[in-house]
């Protein structure tokens, strides 16, 4: 036996028995379990606190809109808090905690709150931690977040691994009770795709907690018949665990699969849960209603349950949930409840509102009573009812179900534009407004109650759907099914009930929503943001309903006048992890490795990450202790020998076509018409606003063919603005855009014996003297005999240099070979910091410089725009705000005493004026220590910086203490007239 | 969202980049007497309806096309999309 | 013949190869590619000159075609041209001797690493990885698209037979995506 409140029947496989714990206590329970099942077989209901006046707790439904059966599942690294023990499958080994107590569940000291509860109202963080304001955040922020939250997080990183994947079906049908089975039936014997999602882990919905027949046989042997027959079919793929959690744009719905929550841990390699993006062309809302409770005093206490969810725990799990039960309705359903149990043996006292409610010998029915009050501290054991003569009676029960009507699960429809209409005859919200494209409701969803309407609106939704897709329907026999009448009279809370639980996982009472109201929280969405109705993890599934009709009376209203507040995305909490799929820690993102990446590796290279690129940012050798000792080092020994880096990673992009040369005059705004064959150019790119955008080389190769560069971080955002230009504006221009900065390895070598190493490769057929290859040449060439190259005389160093590309493949060896044949020139790969070093040294711009603010004029190349041709921004640029007399220009900076720093970020003051926005002159952009000049440098942007070479200014930086000063000078600090490069 | 691309068919909005008012196709012509103005208003002024509005998508994902959308912004119903590329020779760009 | 030895894109000297389940996975590393642009009005020219390159009709949108050389649709009157890379290794060369001056080639041999995936419901790990439709490919089918954020070609040869171009400089990380795929789908 798995416990003492087992009934006989069910759907649980009394042949399998899995031991679990709960706050340390064993028990068994059987496959087919939830943790809440299991414990209610084992007599335990107190199973939580709640949030506010830690106030004990057992489940209320059976189902995932459970408020306050919230526990803490699993233990280490795996402890997942705040899950539903309504929706916990049970497995063998599982370890559960309950949660917001302290010591024992029984004995929690947090409850105090609850006889404090007169100060703790709607409202009361405000009205209380408002003054004075400096004990704020010493004070009283720190209490709150002990007080606050419920269960507590595992600090270890999250073991398992989710999934993130992608569906397509003609059809997706979300819940798989009645409506969606028929509808997925239909659907799927006319052969479209069709997705069938349920979040239970046995599908059937009400079907399989119900007692009710399908034609001659037993709801629950149909549903499971049925998605045996769907299984066969291969155009419908059923998913049970797996929760529709969002309706977005156009047919897209995210949806949770729990892979293996029902597992002790995943097995190796698959994932814990799988985030699918659903692309439907139609979806049907199938998700069926919900019970919604009534509102009475002391309503909250463990063994007050829906009386629907009484029923699923003994249809469904064959648990008993009292040995003498009450039911609390407003209407016919409650009495099914009433009914299932008394035919388990379960002696039933039906209490039910109305006067004329339906009398019948098998079990007591008090007509037009209400319960007024509830005994029991740690679970129920009486309650008090008002009879309709207006005289009290007390009932010793151990459960009391509650039905005060059903909701239809609107929620999904609410997650674009559509907003719930009031029905009268239901009273209760249906699906309204604009729903999302392509959806349709059926079943209960959609008010249609009855087990015969929820299969026939099941099927002709889908017959609709696939009427709208050009698809013709078979239409499957449905069996025959109860039709029961909607009878509900709506009697939402009974009067002058104050501590009366309405929310009750955020603890908000009848009272509170008086007391908003008269506050003047009038507005819905106000109500709930100031009482937090609805706001916690169940996100008010069974509360809200109750909370507008309270909020209808007091304010004399109705309740559709009141409104309803909208449903968000998920339909139920998700975990951070499926949100995150696969991308996190080191597959956060994708890595790109350069192609001397593996050889880098091998020199003990320290890398940085650059965009996705991973770059050797210097190559430490024996004995250097200090970043700075390997940067000087490359930086000195480059430029007195030969120094090599690796600079694939800036981007290539492939310019062909008659009009290449023409195009490239659109998007440069300098010249390329006139550019020879066989030669480089500097490029700069700008915004069409004026500001500068990019920069990089373009060497022509034929008429017809350029190789564009451009910095690494831009390479993607230069392509698709020069396939904007092709596209949007010169749309017949003949060009060509192809990336390529994958498909070679380009390496540079600087220095002055930078050609003597190139020569030891470079195939002696080609000609690279300072007379057949000159600065800025460009070729196609061969290298250790045969390979296929490409050189360009380029430098961003300053230096001699060249930049050689071999197909990617090659990468490796020619890296190899380069540091092979360079030895009797002591080379020396460099790295990022010493490649910046060096072009800060030369005055060359980069991604500092470009900043997104700044234009030619301020880069120092005013003059480079032509105003021969139009290009991009050429226009812009010409503003007069852009072209003031003061306007910034780029400078060198170097510190009077050489010992003082120059710092990025920095900014610069004329001397002797206040330190101040107002008296600003620019500031730096790049700054390095300069292993050629021995002190630090800097290149930055200076007010009218032309003009001002020589001066002395203030170098100010008030939120890292510098103040000190620098002279002005050339941006050009190594070899301002160039002569190195065209050696 | 689904952008039904005029060659491939529907594919996920994610696949794209999105730019901004299709305007952006008429850039004004550097020679007009009142260039300046003209750009400066090509540059900085756009409508911002609740309603129907062009823009460009950029297929970064995909055939790198640049389409024109045209999308409802209060519903994000999109009820044309076309090649940027014919949307702009209509208009009368060329080169 | 030069003496410089080539690595593969995952950074090994020979290709790597792997069994997870039933599928194998294999990198790939013998084909040469290249890109053709129709220049603009020589659209029919291209074709035509495609044609004869892989004696099959130019591939429609979303196709590939082709025998010992193959070319697959990319984008608006552009195709990726694969052929084998002993025999073409300089195919892009090859290719602009074809087809002339009426398409723009650039060699794209080594800006991509390959994986080819060979078993039965490749569709279960496809799922899992990107957007495209795959369940019911049945060969000739391609489709760019995003594949661990990278942007990736996916080609159906055969039901049982996908390849997955991607950029070479992150095959590691593409491959890592393929193989986790396949672990948690098969």
């Amino acid at each position: 036996m798995t416990g003492k409140n087992r009934l006989n029947g069910g759907l649980i496989d009394r042949s399998t028995s899995f031991g679990f714990t709960f706050d340390g206590v064993r028990y068994s329970g059987c496959a087919g379990d939830t943790l809440a099942s299991a414990l209610l077989a084992n007599g335990v209901r107190l199973m939580g606190r709640s949030f506010k006046y830690h106030r004990p707790r057992g489940p209320m439904t059976s189902g995932s809109e459970e408020p306050n059966a919230i526990v803490e599942l699993r233990s280490g690294a795996r402890k997942e808090p705040n899950t539903r023990a309504t929706t916990a499958e049970l497995f063998d080994g599982l370890v559960a905690n309950s949660q917001n107590r302290w010591p024992s569940l029984k004995w929690d000291a947090m409850a105090i709150n609850d006889l404090f509860s007169p100060f703790l109202t709607a409202g009361f963080y405000y009205k209380t931690f408002m003054w004075p304001k400096a004990f704020w955040e010493k004070l009283y922020e720190p209490i709150i977040r002990r007080a606050a939250g419920l269960g507590s997080l595992g600090h270890d990183p999250d073991p398992d691994s989710y999934d993130k994947g992608f569906l397509h079906c003609d059809l997706l049908i979300i819940g798989a009770g009645p409506a969606g089975l028929a509808a997925a039936l239909t659907a799927g014997e006319s052969g479209a795709r069709v997705i069938l999602a349920d979040e239970d882990f046995v599908l059937g919905g009400r079907l399989i907690a119900d007692t009710g027949m399908l034609a001659d046989e037993d709801g629950a042997a149909w549903a499971a018949e049925t998605v045996a027959r769907l299984n066969s079919m291969p155009n419908v793929r059923v998913m049970s665990r797996s929760t529709v959690i969002g309706a977005f744009d156009h047919g897209i719905y995210g949806m949770v699969e729990r892979v293996s929550d029902h597992l002790p841990e995943p097995a190796p390699g698959k994932p814990r849960q799988i985030l699918w993006r659903v692309y439907s062309k139609r979806a049907i809302l199938a998700g069926g209603a919900t019970e919604r409770p009534i509102v009475f005093e002391n309503n909250d206490r463990p063994g007050i349950m829906l009386a629907s969810a009484m029923r699923a725990y003994a249809n469904r799990w064959a648990v008993s949930t009292g040995s003498a039960v009450a039911v609390f309705t407003n209407n016919d359903d409650g009495h099914r409840t009433a009914a299932d149990l008394v035919s388990k043996g379960v002696k039933t006292t039906v209490i039910d509102t109305r006067p004329d409610a339906p009398d019948t010998a098998d079990y007591e029915t008090l007509a037009g009573a209400s319960v007024t009050n509830t005994q029991g501290r740690l679970g129920l054991t009486a309650i008090e009812v008002t009879l309709s003569s207006g005289t009290t009676r007390s009932l010793t029960i151990d459960g009391l179900g509650v039905s005060g009507g059903w909701n239809p699960n609107v929620h999904l429809t609410c997650h674009q534009r559509g907003r719930p209409q009031w029905d009268e005859k239901l009273a209760a919200f249906i699906p309204g407004g604009t729903l999302p494209s392509g959806l349709s409701v059926a079943g209960a969803a959609s008010g249609a109650f009855s087990t015969h309407a929820a299969l026939q609106t099941g099927q002709a939704a889908a017959v609709q759907a696939l009427g709208d897709l050009g698809v013709k329907s078979s239409t499957p026999d449905l069996p025959t099914a109860e039709d029961a009448p909607i009878r509900v009279t709506p009697f939402w809370h009974v009067a002058g009930a104050k501590r009366a639980w309405v929310d009750q996982q955020n603890d908000v009472t009848a009272k509170d929503i008086k007391l908003a109201h008269q506050e003047n929280f009038r507005s819905v969405e106000h109500l709930k943001r100031y009482t937090t109705l609805g706001m916690a993890t169940d996100q008010g599934k069974t509360s809200n309903i109750a909370g507008l009709a309270i909020m209808a009376d007091v304010a004399g209203k109705q309740i559709p006048e009141v409104g309803t507040t909208i449903f968000r995305p998920p339909y139920t909490p998700v975990a951070m992890g499926v949100l995150a799929g696969r991308s996190r820690d080191k597959t956060f993102r994708p890595v790109r490795k350069t192609p001397s990446h593996y050889w880098a590796e091998e020199q003990g290279a320290v890398f940085v990450e650059v965009g996705m690129w991973m770059r050797a940012q210097w190559f430490p050798q024996p004995g250097e202790t200090h970043w700075r000792q390997s940067v000087d080092r490359e930086v000195l020994q480059t430029r007195k020998s030969v120094g090599v880096c690796d600079c694939t990673t800036l981007g290539k992009i492939d310019v062909q076509g008659t009009d290449a040369a023409e195009f490239l005059n659109k998007v440069y705004a300098n010249g390329f018409a006139k550019l020879p064959v066989g030669k480089t150019r500097y490029g700069l790119m700008l915004r069409e606003d004026g500001i500068a955008m990019d920069d990089g080389t373009a060497a022509r190769l034929a008429d017809d063919h350029f190789v564009v560069t451009t910095t690494t971080a831009n390479a993607v955002p230069v392509y698709r603005h020069m396939e904007f230009v092709r596209q949007c504006l010169f749309p017949d221009m003949d060009v060509q855009l192809i990336s390529t900065t994958e498909a070679w390895a380009q390496y540079a070598v600087a220095g002055p014996n930078s050609r003597k190493l190139l020569q030891k490769i470079v195939d002696p057929e080609f000609d690279i003297s300072n007379d057949g290859f000159p600065f800025m040449a460009c070729g196609e060439i061969t290298v250790c005999g045969g390979l296929r190259a490409r050189l360009f005389r380029i430098s961003f160093s300053g230096e001699l240099a060249f930049e050689i590309a071999v197909p990617t493949r090659y990468g490796d060896a020619l890296m190899r070979r380069l540091m092979e044949e360079g030895k009797e020139f002591d080379v020396v790969p460099y790295g990022l910091e010493a490649l910046g070093v060096m072009r800060i040294e030369k005055g060359h711009a980069a991604g500092n410089e470009l900043n997104g603010t700044t234009t030619a004029n301020n880069l120092g190349m005013g003059r480079m725009v032509s105003k021969a041709k139009d290009s991009i921004g050429s226009k812009l640029s010409e503003r007069p705000g852009l072209n003031e007399a003061d306007a910034l220009k780029l400078v060198g900076l170097k510190p009077v005493n050489s010992d003082d720093k120059v710092v990025a970020g920095a900014h610069l003051m004329t001397k002797g004026t206040p330190v101040d926005a107002a008296h600003d002159q620019g500031y730096i952009t790049s700054a390095c220590f300069s292993p050629n000049l021995g002190c630090h440098i800097g290149l930055g942007y200076l007010k009218s910086g032309d003009t001002r070479i020589g001066e002395i200014v203030r170098l100010v930086s008030p939120l890292t203490g510098v103040d000190h000063e620098v002279e002005v000078v050339s941006a050009h600090f190594v070899d301002p007239e160039g002569e190195r490069l065209r050696a | 969202m689904i952008i039904n691309h005029p060659i491939l068919g529907p594919r996920d909005a994610a696949e794209f980049v999105y730019k901004g008012d299709a305007s952006l196709i008429n850039r004004p012509d550097p020679q007009s007497d009142n260039a300046a103005e003209r750009f400066y208003e090509y540059g900085y002024l756009r409508d911002n309806p609740a309603g129907l509005h062009r823009e460009l998508w950029f297929h970064e994902q995909g055939d790198r096309s640049w389409l024109v959308v045209t999308r409802d912004t209060t519903t994000h119903e999109i009820t044309k999309v076309e090649l940027a590329r014919d949307v702009a020779r209509a208009e009368g760009r060329s080169r | 013949m030069h003496d410089l030895s080539p690595l593969t894109p995952l950074g090994n000297a020979e290709p790597s190869m792997e069994t997870i389940g039933e599928v194998t996975l294999t990198e790939v590393t013998d084909v040469a590619l290249a890109s053709v642009a129709a220049r603009l009005g020589r659209e029919e020219d291209t074709r035509a000159a495609l044609k004869k390159v892989i004696g099959a009709d130019a591939p429609e949108t979303s196709r590939h075609a082709g025998s010992t050389l193959r070319a697959f649709w990319t984008g608006p009157d552009q195709w990726m041209v694969e052929a084998p890379l002993e025999t073409h290794e300089d195919l892009a060369k090859m290719l602009s001797n074809e087809i002339g001056a009426a398409a723009s080639i650039t060699e794209q041999t080594d800006a991509w690493c390959r994986f080819d995936l060979v078993g039965r419901d490749l569709f279960r790990a496809l799922e899992l990885l990107c957007a495209a439709d795959t369940a019911d490919w049945s060969g000739g089918e391609v489709q760019r698209c995003s594949i661990e954020h990278l942007g990736c070609f996916v080609l159906c040869r055969d039901p049982s037979t996908i390849s997955i171009l991607g950029p070479r400089s992150a095959a590691g990380s593409l491959h890592h995506a393929l193989v986790t795929a396949c672990h948690a789908a098969f």
